[in-house]
Formats: structure tokens, sequence, C-alpha cells
């Protein structure tokens, strides 16, 4: 058997109604999963509301741009998260401009493809971030120079899916953000 | 029983990055259902049109119609060979009925009550005996009147094959909308036929692995606000939030115990290694449960509580691991089949494990029975991820990539594989899809 059902689905809600500039939204249940309304009225994101700028010390800035160091993007092979090739290049690269620069800190982000589980992705960019983060710390980075975050599969460069594309988001992007104050 | 004790957190207020709802174009609050697959032999059935009032009408029938054709276990007779529209048992010739073929038969009506309530009466009918095999009503505003329809679909479908029915249950999903500077991830609560969206949270940056809480009144989710991970507690209701990890390196992958007291999480630290914690929320305690040097991640729990399922690489690919709470005991490998199982989901009844399988290259969604050790795919990928049981353990919801250029929907399939349906937005992706538990009428 095999049926097809077209359903539109009503723009009913997406919290358009009522449409506050708090920026969170409650949900505001109307129907009947509304069983035990609580007492809770109390909405979220009151308060600070400080803008983007609010962690400013970790503002992306452009960083240095000469020779290799332009390159800011490590990629991998599937399901791994061993530097290669030009890789190891780039890596020594910054390395190098980091242990010069005290003053500099970079941010690791890795990436993977949107292949499998989101999580286990998560794990898997953290563990790419982390090889590039060791290599810079063997090459004489300082760690408090070093942040590092895995997004997974959620920021591709290219949200295709093929083995092209995957291969451009098996990555680690190097970001540069704002130069701590000199010491004191 | 206090599920979540909130007051050992502190409320985080949202910042800027956070975007409000406003301004977003209604179109992407649409979901176009399809159904993909049938079983063989469903029962057939006809859902009379309900006599409704012209002004609250939202085709009752209509949506008890999609709801059982949906799953996959009935077939519905088509209007247009309905012998007449009967909407009291008493109307019903019923030799005119068995005449069409079809085994029950639901009539009904939405009566107006005062104070702006209706009430759904409806009749479930075996057409061969004439006799009426349940008969209910269901009272609620004028605005859930669609989920009064699902009780009735509920209903229907229990008495047919019994089976709880979940229709009347809700779904949380990630829906990413936008391109570049305007990407943003937005956690969305609907009705599990998709409609009656709620935008929970929207962020430039991104949300993923939302999950809720026993009692469907918290979810849990993960947050990259200003490129770092924490994970929240967000009350669905209010929209109040906590942030209750937010330490150094990966914070992600939530679970909360069958008893909400507790969150399983995986936290990276500073070794880079991603392992499994459980947090007391009532003490803030944390406590570790791995402690190899691989990504161990995605923990969620057995329904008794008493022992964990994972996703860990420690034996090169990722597979499936289980580990009892008691202390002193080791973790246990579950899965044996290829080269990357992940993703554990537990049925409600502790009977089978779901999780995301390749096969031949394509990522399937498979289940395990967990006695038998019987393995079986359910989906033909090839790139599908993000199992979640429904409540009553009839179905699975998962995203689904199969645009070549695009990002996923979301589809579900029955636990035996022969029914499947989609949910597509008419622009953006929709992921990371998790299903409610039971609602607590």
């Amino acid at each position: 058997m095999r049926r097809i059902v077209t359903v539109m689905v009503l723009a009913a809600a997406l919290g358009l109604a009522a449409c506050a500039s708090k920026p969170v939204k409650p949900a505001s249940q109307s129907a009947a999963g509304a069983a035990g309304a609580g007492a809770e009225s109390q909405g979220a994101g009151s308060g600070a509301n400080t803008g983007e700028g609010a962690l400013g010390n970790q503002q992306s800035v452009p960083g240095p741009q000469q020779g290799l160091l332009a390159d800011r993007t490590i990629h991998f092979a599937f399901n791994s998260a061993v530097i290669r090739g030009r890789g190891i290049q780039i890596v020594a690269a910054h390395a190098k401009y980091l242990a010069d620069h005290a003053s500099a800190r970079v941010r690791l982000e890795g990436n993977t493809d949107d292949r499998g589980s989101p999580e286990y992705n998560i794990g898997l960019g953290m563990r790419r971030a982390e090889s590039v983060r060791q290599a810079m710390l063997l090459q004489g980075v300082s760690p408090s120079q070093i942040t590092v975050v895995s997004y997974g599969e959620e920021r591709p460069v290219d949200p295709a899916n093929n083995p092209i594309a995957w291969a451009k988001n098996r990555r680690v992007d190097i970001v540069y953000l704002t130069p701590t104050q000199p010491a004191q | 029983m206090k599920l979540i004790p909130t007051a050992a957190w502190i409320r985080t207020t949202a910042i800027a990055a956070l975007l409000a709802a406003c301004g977003l174009p209604t179109a992407q609050a649409q979901l176009t259902i399809k159904i993909t697959s049938g079983v063989n032999h469903p029962v057939p059935i006809a859902i009379v049109p309900f006599a409704e009032a012209p002004s609250d009408s939202v085709g009752v029938a209509g949506v008890i119609q999609h709801d059982l054709v949906g799953s996959g276990r009935f077939s519905a007779l088509a209007r247009s060979q309905m012998p007449a529209t009967p909407t009291h048992a008493a109307q019903v010739a019923f030799p005119d009925w068995k005449s069409t073929g079809v085994d029950y038969m639901v009539v009904g009506r939405v009566v107006p009550l005062s104070g702006g309530q209706l009430a759904v009466d409806f009749n479930l009918l075996n057409t061969l005996t004439g006799q009426s095999v349940v008969r209910k009503r269901f009272t609620g505003t004028a605005a859930a009147l669609r989920n009064a329809a699902h009780r009735v679909s509920d209903a229907v479908y229990q008495a047919i094959t019994g089976i709880r029915g979940a229709f009347d249950t809700r779904i949380a999903y990630i829906a990413v909308v936008g391109a570049g500077a305007a990407e943003r991830f937005q956690l969305v609560v609907a009705d599990a036929d998709g409609y009656n969206q709620h935008l929970i949270l929207e962020s430039r940056f991104p949300i993923m692995s939302p999950v809720w809480s026993p009692d469907g009144k918290w979810l849990a989710y993960v947050s990259f606000e200003d490129h770092l991970s924490a994970v929240y507690l967000q009350r669905v209701r209010t929209g109040q939030r906590y942030r209750v990890s937010a330490r150094a390196g990966e914070n992600g992958a939530p679970s909360f115990s069958p008893n909400g007291q507790e969150l399983a999480l995986t936290l990276s630290g500073v070794s880079g290694y991603p392992q499994i914690y459980v947090l007391d929320l009532h003490t803030r305690q944390l406590t570790r449960i791995t402690h190899t040097p691989a990504i161990n991640t995605g923990a969620v729990w057995a329904p008794d509580g008493r022992s964990l399922y994972f996703t860990s690489d420690r034996a090169g690919s990722p597979q499936i691991y289980s580990k009892s709470l008691a202390s002193g005991s080791f973790p246990r490998r579950i899965t044996f089949t290829d080269s990357y199982n992940a993703s554990p989901r537990i049925s409600p009844h502790g009977t089978h494990l779901a999780m995301v399988t390749q096969v031949d290259g394509r990522y399937c969604i498979a289940v395990q029975n967990l006695k038998s050790g019987a393995f079986r795919v359910l989906t033909q990928g090839p790139l599908d991820s993000t199992p979640s049981f429904a409540p009553n353990g009839a179905t699975i919801i998962y995203a689904k990539r199969s645009d070549p250029n695009g990002g996923a929907i979301l589809a579900t399939v029955s636990v035996d594989g022969m029914t499947g349906m989609t949910l597509k937005p008419t622009h953006g992706a929709v992921q990371d899809p998790t299903w409610g538990p039971f609602p607590q009428h």
C-alpha cells in the first residue's frame, strides 16, 4: 500500500502572536497540552540584554595574514582526528606565531561532516580541536592562549550532501580573538 | 513530586545573540506530511465527518483520519464512498456500511458548552456487529480542538490495536532557517503531527540535543551562545531557563533520568576526551561514569534508571555500550554489527534499542531487540540520524537528509519498519527531533 496524503500545516504559532522584544520566548501553550497550568508566569529573557559584546574579549579579529598564517583551516579524514599533510604546516605556522606573540589568542573550532550521530560528531570535532591544541602546546604555545569548542556537524561550510562537501566540512578552524592586555 | 529542583540553579538571562521571534515569515511554520509506506493489511475504517459548527470547525474527522492512516495500521474509506454522514449511532444503517468493506466506523459531533468550552462526542462502532466499541466525550477549549481530535484517535487506536495511542503528544526539534550571517537555529515544540508550533528559543548559534523531562514540562538542550557549549534546562510553558553546565570544553548530550532528578551529560573537560557524567539536579553533585581515553557520549537511561546506554569509540569505531550505575561495574558492549552504531535510544518498556547504523556506507535507523539480540534496519538512509521513540514505543521519529543540497526533514517509521511518513518544512531544515511523554490529562 502506498499513500500520499498532503496536509499543509497552518502557521498557527511559532510565537508570532504577542511578539515581545524578549530574546527568549515562552511557548504560550494554548492547546490541550495545557493540562495543569503551572503557577510559573515569569518569562525568561528579562534582565541583562547585554549584546554580543558581552564577552568582548572573545571577539574575533583578523589576526596575522602573512604566508601560511592566512590559512586558518585544517582538514581531516573521515572519523579521524589526525593532522596530516598541509595541515601540519598550517598548525606549525600558527603555533610559531602564537609562541612569539604571548598576547595573541585563538579559538579552535572543531567540525565534522553531517553523517551519523550529532552527539558523536561533537565528540569527534572536540578530538580534532584537541589534536590541534596539543600540537600547538608541543610547539611552545601557552595553554592560556587557546580555547576550544566543537560544533560537530552544526556549522558546515558546505551544506551539500556529497563527498566533496563532507571533506570540506571535516575541519578545525583557527579563529583569532582580541589579544589579552599586556601584563601590568 | 517536584520534578526539577530549580532552586539549586541560578537562572540565566538570555543574551542578545538570541533573537526575538518577531517578524519570522509564517511560511516556515508549515510542514508537509507525506505518508511513504504502509502495512499490508491495515484495518479498514470509516471516519465519518463530525457535526461541527462551521465557525470552529477544524475538521475533527480529518485529523483523526490522518492520525490513524499515518500509523500504518488503518486504511480509511474515502468520503465519496460513504453511503451517508451519520453523527449518532442511532442514525447508522449498518448493512450499507458493511457493504463498503469497513470493519469499524467512527461517528461524532462537536458540541458547544458554556464558557467557550467544546465537547467532542464520538462513538466507535463495529460495522459487522452494529455494536459500540468505545464511546467517550472529551472537553476542552476551541483552541484545543485538534488535541481533542487526537484523543479520539488515541481511544480508537487503543480499542482496536490494544496499544495506547500516542497521537495526543508533542515533539521538540531544531529548525535551521536562513543562511550565512542570517542563519538561525530555533528550538520548536509542536504536536506530534507537526501542527501547533511554538518557538521556544532562537539563536544565531547552534542549538542541539533537545530532550524532554519525564513529566513533559521541561526541555534540556545544548546551546552554543558566544561560542561556548552549555547545557540548559528550560520550562516549556514559561520560558524560564537555567544553565546547569558550562564547564571548559564540551557540555553536551543531556538526558533526564526516569525520575527526573538527575541529568546524564557529556563533559570533555580540558583533556578533550568526552566522558559521561551524571549530575544530581538537587545537590549539583557530578559523578563521572566513564574513564576511557576515547569519545564517550550520547548517554540515555534504561527505563529502570539503573544503567546508561552510550556511544563510545573505545574499540576504534563508534559502538553502543551499557554501564550499570552500581559501583564497580564495567561497561558492556551492546552492538556488534557494522562499523558504526551510535545515538542509542531505549524503548519505553526497555525491550528495544534504536540507533543510527551504517549499512554499506548509508546511515540508517535500526532497532535491536535487547533480549534476543535480533537486529533490524528500519530505514533506507542514506543520511538518517537522531531516532526518538514515541511514548507508546510503536513509532520512531528521526531526522532524514534526502535533499542532495540541503538540510534535514523529519520522518517517522513504525518499529516494525513497515510504515513511514515525512514532515517536511516548506523551507529551511528541521533536525534533532525528540518525542515527548504522554500528556498528563
